[in-house]
């Protein structure tokens, strides 16, 4: 068989990694997993968090780079190409409407939060950040005018301290990169970002580090106490047989990792058979969890203690930590302007590295299933981006739009997708041969025992934690009580006895729906090129 | 900060920085042929002359 994929490759197996950690890299490591590491007791989360990273979290990622390698190197690099390569059946395509839903989906929330950490960062910047009040109600109204959580469609401003001008750069920016290609934009772009987040992130965590007891009046509130806080274990054997526990920890591993997305698999297409995947993947994981755990868990919580006590710190979500939380914390920090900004460019950074793998499985397929030209490409899927944006921007009260997008997309999708590569590759392509291609071009073997958990253990264990994620987060299963209690998503959308269905949570949905209609109409017309190319045969490339 | 707690950071932390650096260690040493083979191979496709 001819092979037909692009002629586009890395340049080096640096830059491989840096793309993959970047893409890995997220606000997630910074802002969600220290909420939870604190929430679930420290020793405990880490015990359950670690076991997720072996048994669930580098199974996967072996799984989708050696999937990913494999189709590139017979001439695929869109997921659905791949998928059918693989499966051997038309059908199996369609199975990549998920691996580029997901993508561009969440690229329509992510660049409007990668927008707000543009946006703190020149506000901290130019002093805007330091109010003469400083108490999390301040920073709160800051969020919520900056965002539009008020009202619908106030977040459409173009002032300094509006979203609007930051969502329009951050939105230039990654169609400029992703129009440049994999090597002389995705590459060239986390060589230098992936480098100086981690200088970053190291210059804010020494001054974390060395602020000792800030408030002289409150000497408990020191470094020493905000990092036990952090890591003390409570109830460990308790915390241990919590399921929820586990359902955070590997859903954390999971998400951090960026498994599922339809990410990995796209950017290994672009390897060689000679490139080393096990070494790419092992390191692109590990620069993951050094940001997560070495920077992440050492910066966020201790630094809120020692400002606001435990109260400040406790039970905040993501965005209360991120958003509010944390701009009170810099501005009572000295030289805390500097530092606010520091961290807040970082946090757009990790965004920003995230945002453009987000773009590069759309670009493949269009590219490659529809024949269109890289112009065209990112000129078709600017515009879809563009709309499903406006959307979520203009329906930013409670930020619904997003939060529903994220809920079903962002956590649903992911847990399905990432089920589906794992049965592919244990069970379809099959393990002798994943195990064969994952070893090609490597430099040391990955133990064989791995075999047998990424073929029984890894499945079986996302199957339980999705199904418990399932039972608690769509059906509201309350453990304590046996009772099932409608959750907010699922009365969003279909109504409860307390709650008549929301309309723009009813619209957010209708949305993904359209696209991955269009998608999959895509993926039909694709399907008639690759067979009139003869390309939709599974005939391996000889190598 | 119990001892429990300081065991938890310096593991957890001390496991994810050495895991790192073993990492950034072997990908700085071990020669790869398949750089030699690489070099600028871009393709925009825009370049094509009927664009």
């Amino acid at each position: 068989m001819r092979k037909t994929g692009s002629s586009e490759k890395w340049t080096s197996h640096v830059g491989v990694i840096l793309a993959v950690a970047g893409s890995a890299v997220g606000l997630g490591n910074f802002l969600r997993f220290p909420g939870l590491a604190a929430q679930y007791g420290g020793g405990a989360f880490m015990i359950a968090y670690f076991i997720s990273l072996l048994i669930l979290g580098m199974p996967i990622c072996w799984a989708e780079w050696t999937m990913g390698r494999y189709g590139g190197q017979n001439g695929f690099n869109s997921s659905p190409g791949i998928f059918q390569f693989i499966t051997g059946r038309a059908g199996g395509r369609y199975l990549g409407v998920m691996s580029i839903l997901i993508p561009v989906i969440i690229y329509m929330y992510y660049v409007y939060i990668e927008a707000w950490c543009l946006g703190y960062a020149v506000n901290f910047m130019i002093g805007d950040l330091d109010f003469p009040t400083k108490n999390v109600d301040a920073y709160s109204s800051f969020w919520a005018g900056f965002v539009g959580a008020g009202e619908d469609g106030s977040a459409v401003g173009f002032k300094y301290n509006q979203v609007g001008f930051y969502l329009i750069i951050v939105f230039i920016l990654n169609f400029f990169i992703i129009y440049r290609g994999i090597a002389r934009g995705i590459e060239f772009f986390c060589k230098y970002a992936m480098p100086a987040l981690i200088v970053l992130g190291i210059i804010v965590l020494v001054r974390v580090l060395t602020l000792d007891s800030p408030i002289p009046d409150k000497p408990e509130q020191n470094i020493v106490n905000g990092l036990g806080y952090m890591w003390n274990p409570r109830d460990l054997s308790e915390q241990l047989l919590n399921p929820q526990l586990w359902l955070a920890a590997s859903g954390q591993i999971f998400f951090s990792l960026s498994v599922g997305f339809g990410v990995i698999i796209t950017y290994s297409s672009y390897l060689s058979n000679k490139d080393d995947i096990v070494l790419s993947s092992l390191s692109a994981s590990s620069a993951n969890e050094f940001c997560e755990v070495a920077l992440g868990g050492m910066i966020i919580v201790p630094a809120a203690f020692m400002f606001l006590g435990q109260v400040g710190v406790k039970d905040q979500g993501t965005f209360d930590l991120g958003f509010k939380v944390l701009p009170l914390v810099f501005s009572k920090m000295p030289l805390g302007g500097l530092f606010g900004f520091i961290f807040f460019f970082l946090l757009f950074l990790a965004a920003m590295t995230s945002s453009l793998s987000m773009l590069q499985p759309g670009i493949a397929f269009f590219e490659e299933g529809l024949g269109l030209r890289r112009r065209q490409s990112v000129t078709l899927l600017g515009m879809i981006t563009a709309l499903g944006c406006m959307f979520i921007v203009y329906f930013s009260k409670d930020v619904k739009a997003l939060d529903t997008v994220d809920f079903w997309i962002g956590t649903f999708m992911i847990f399905v997708l990432a089920l589906i590569q794992t049965i592919l590759f244990g069970w379809v392509l099959g393990v002798r041969k994943g195990w064969e291609e994952v070893h090609r071009g490597a430099a040391f073997r990955i133990p064989d025992f791995v075999k047998f958990v990424v073929k029984y253990i890894s499945p079986l264990y996302l199957l339980g934690i999705f199904s418990l994620w399932v039972l608690f987060e769509l059906f509201g299963w309350r453990p304590d009580t046996g009772e099932f209690i409608v959750t907010g998503y699922v009365a969003d959308l279909l109504g409860s006895k307390d709650q008549a269905p929301n309309i723009v949570a009813r619209m957010s949905v209708g949305m993904i729906v359209v696209v991955a209609v269009f998608l999959g109409m895509m993926i039909s017309l694709a399907g008639k090129r690759w067979v009139n190319d003869g390309r939709n045969r599974r005939k391996e490339v000889s190598r | 900060m119990t001892v429990g707690g300081w065991i938890t950071m310096l593991l957890s932390v001390g496991f994810v920085t050495g895991f790192f650096a073993w990492c950034v260690y072997k990908v700085l040493v071990i020669k790869r042929p398949s750089e030699d083979f690489h070099g600028m191979d871009i393709d925009t496709r825009d370049t094509d002359s009927d664009d």
